[in-house]
């Protein structure tokens, strides 16, 4: 096994080539913020929360997809990393339709929690309030697109873990939209198995049990992990 | 020359309102208007959510009573699911409305009118509030800040927090009553009742005594009061259908449907005020006018079915002759219905049921449009949903309880200003009082108009060319 002796904020870390800047830090309890990424299927970088500061290098790497390195010096809470991480989350929030108060999700949103963690308490960029729309045609479960932070947690979980690949991305930039089979109602895509694996990899309320209202979704993200885990290495513990 | 007076804001009301006082050549008071100043566009801003938000939503126009939303909003849930709820899901329901009509009750007569009963309409307006009240009258400020304390705490033990619980849903409730929560109540039920009895006594010494004029002035009417009565005519908060009666008991309409609302609930609008005019429509536009709220339901009730309740209803009823319709004889139903209130708890805590766990009945949308009605703490609720057949909604409408008041509360500002005011050198007192014309009602404007904002008061007087001629502003 060829290790990697490293620095995390100033701590000499010594783990396994190939493993991520974001897990290395996480074994070693050192707290990196993130809302892309979830245990259990492949990191995308999508979010930018998790930028971290490399010496040596003069642009800012997603710890989620950047595998360490031999002597990295590696630094995860600079001010300049704190001030891009509250304004990429200042512009998830202007960029979609985000009402706490009523979402399904409130108290219990990784998006939220995120706010708390980088001392977010107004955004500073004009809300966009994106004309977009909820598909409720699913017996089960619904979507509602203004709470979509396009973070591919469902796409991925769906692929990768359920095998059905129901959700895509759609569209570009701005315009970027998850879609159901072939742009389809939810409820018409025949693919879709209704095991709700992507109701619980949703960081947001975006995806959720019909019939839920305020601050009663509340989902276990922790099962995806485990149905990895189970499936790869045929250990069935939580 | 003709003038206005504008009181602008109105203060130690929910919301924010003008009145403009209208003078002829001779200064006498010829024409009052309540204007209600705040938009919010509910109705309009819900178009395309799911109905299961609409609780949520709906709840968030007012701090004081979301409880009447949460209520109204699930009871019209129910009816788009096609289901009954389960019989414990009702009483905890109902065990909801009775803390939330007491602790706003217990709101509007200690913290917003009583300074004015007990300190005086004309003492120093700096000290004629909850401080003031405190300072001379500690005791009676602390069992009534206490009162309001019950009702918020059982709302908070049901629904988890105090204001803007999320608990009542389509279909029921989200979580059981708890045998810690239920013993709180109970233990706490006593001293509720001491202190309503206590504020009972000196609100009746004082009608009987210094405040018998403003009994005569501040609106007394003739009018029609619509409400929930019981299938056995008994007082109603939560079920039942609606009744109208006239100013003699007389009822006029009575075992109505909220469905069918359209047919005998006319709204006009006019150009000076967000609130919409609310009428009855057989009668026409402004000819139907009525009252709704505490008063309106001790009077389309034939009794409470309470014994404490039913002893103080009568006793109202003696000292108005008969009927009371007198707009400041609200207050005194507002004690009563405290009463009221607390005899019921009492009732549904000593029922076994009420701890049941079956609470939520779950079923998808059988529906595509229902009307949901309640009694807030200011008068009938209804919320009317249109959805699509995966339960988008596609329309809302809302008739608040303040807005059926608003042809009252304009008649009521009109007699009070004629009654005092005579040409242009008007003291704050006689402002106080048509201020204190609309606290009757304990209008909830944020409700009424679904719009956004507090409330203080500004009274303009303005001449007949259209001058504004004197202002007085107070509030923020």
């Amino acid at each position: 096994m060829a290790v990697r002796t490293l620095k995390i904020d100033d701590r000499e870390l010594a783990v396994e080539a190939g493993t991520s800047i974001l897990e290395a830090a996480q074994e070693a309890g050192i707290p990196i913020p993130r809302l892309c990424h979830l245990e259990g299927v492949t990191p995308v970088g999508a979010c930018r929360l998790c930028l971290v500061e490399i010496e040596g290098l003069n642009k800012l790497l997603p710890a989620c997809v950047t595998e360490v390195g031999e002597g990295m010096v590696i630094h995860t809470q600079t001010a300049k990393l704190q001030e891009y991480r509250r304004m990429t989350v200042e512009l998830i929030f202007a960029e979609g339709n985000h009402i706490c108060a009523i979402c399904v999700a409130n108290g219990d949103c990784e998006l939220q929690d995120v706010a708390i963690q980088v001392g977010m308490d107004h955004s500073r960029f004009p809300y966009q309030f994106p004309d977009r729309g909820i598909d409720l045609s699913h017996p089960l479960f619904a979507i509602d697109h203004n709470r979509c932070i396009l973070c591919t947690r469902c796409v991925r979980v769906c692929d990768e873990i359920e095998g059905a690949h129901v959700w895509d991305v759609a569209q570009r930039g701005p315009d970027c939209y998850i879609v159901s089979g072939l742009n389809q109602p939810w409820g018409e895509v025949e693919a879709c198995t209704s095991c709700g694996k992507c109701v619980d990899a949703c960081p947001t309320g975006a995806i959720f049990k019909k019939g839920s209202t305020t601050g009663e979704k509340h989902a276990d993200t922790a099962k995806l992990e485990f149905l990895s885990t189970a499936r790869e290495k045929h250990q069935w513990t939580r | 020359m003709a003038k206005t007076v504008v009181i602008d804001p109105v203060t130690r009301i929910e919301g924010h309102a003008k009145i403009s006082l209208f003078l002829d050549d001779a200064g006498e008071v010829r024409d009052a208007r309540f204007h209600v100043v705040e938009y919010r566009g509910f109705e309009k801003f819900c178009e395309g959510r799911p109905y299961t938000e609409m609780a949520g939503i709906t709840a968030r126009i007012c701090g004081i009573c979301p409880v009447s939303h949460l209520i109204c909003s699930a009871k019209t849930g129910d009816k788009l699911l096609a289901v009954t709820i389960p019989p414990t899901a009702d009483k905890l329901r109902r065990l909801m409305n009775l803390a939330q009509l007491t602790q706003s009750h217990a709101l509007s007569f200690f913290h917003l009118s009583s300074p004015d009963f007990l300190l005086g309409w004309d003492s120093d307006p700096a000290k004629r509030n909850v401080f003031g009240l405190i300072a001379n009258h500690p005791d009676l400020a602390r069992s009534g800040i206490r009162l309001r304390q019950f009702g918020q705490r059982v709302i908070e033990i049901l629904g988890g927090r105090k204001i803007h619980a999320a608990w009542t849903v389509p279909g029921g409730v989200r979580e059981p009553l708890s045998r810690e929560g239920r013993q709180w109540m109970l233990d706490r039920l006593p001293e509720s009742l001491t202190t309503t009895r206590q504020a009972l006594n000196i609100f009746k010494d004082l009608i009987h005594g210094p405040l018998r004029q403003e009994v005569q002035v501040f609106g007394e009417f003739p009018s029609l009061f619509m409400g929930l009565v019981s299938p056995e005519g008994n007082w109603e908060h939560y079920g039942g259908q609606l009744r109208f009666v006239d100013h003699h008991r007389q009822i006029v309409a009575d075992g109505l449907r909220e469905d069918d609302y359209q047919q005998f609930l006319g709204e006009a609008v006019e150009p000076w005020s967000y609130l919409k005019f609310p009428y009855y429509k057989p009668l026409g536009y402004p000819e139907g006018i009525y009252r709704v709220g505490p008063l309106a339901r001790l009077n389309v009730c034939d009794r409470i079915g309470t014994p404490e309740a039913d002893a103080e209803l009568q006793a109202l009823r003696d000292y108005a002759g008969g009927v009371p319709t007198s707009s400041f004889l609200y207050h005194y139903a507002r004690l009563i219905e405290i009463l009221a209130c607390l005899e019921h708890i009492q009732i549904l805590l000593d029922d076994p049921e009420i701890l049941s766990t079956r609470v939520r009945a779950q079923a998808g949308v059988n529906a595509l449009e229902a009307v949901g009605v309640s009694e807030a703490p200011r008068g009938t609720l209804f919320h009317h949903y249109r959805v699509d057949a995966n339960g988008l909604i596609e329309k809302v409408n809302l008739i608040i309880a303040t807005g059926q008041n608003n042809l009252a509360m304009n008649k009521t500002v009109a007699q009070i200003a004629k009654h005092y005011i005579h040409g242009e050198d008007i003291p704050e007192g006689f402002l106080n009082r048509v201020e204190a014309g609309i606290r009757c009602y304990d209008p909830c404007l944020s409700c009424s108009t679904h719009a956004a904002g507090q409330m203080p008061l500004h009274i303009q007087l303005v001449a007949a060319t259209g001058e504004v001629v004197r202002e007085v502003y107070r509030g923020p």
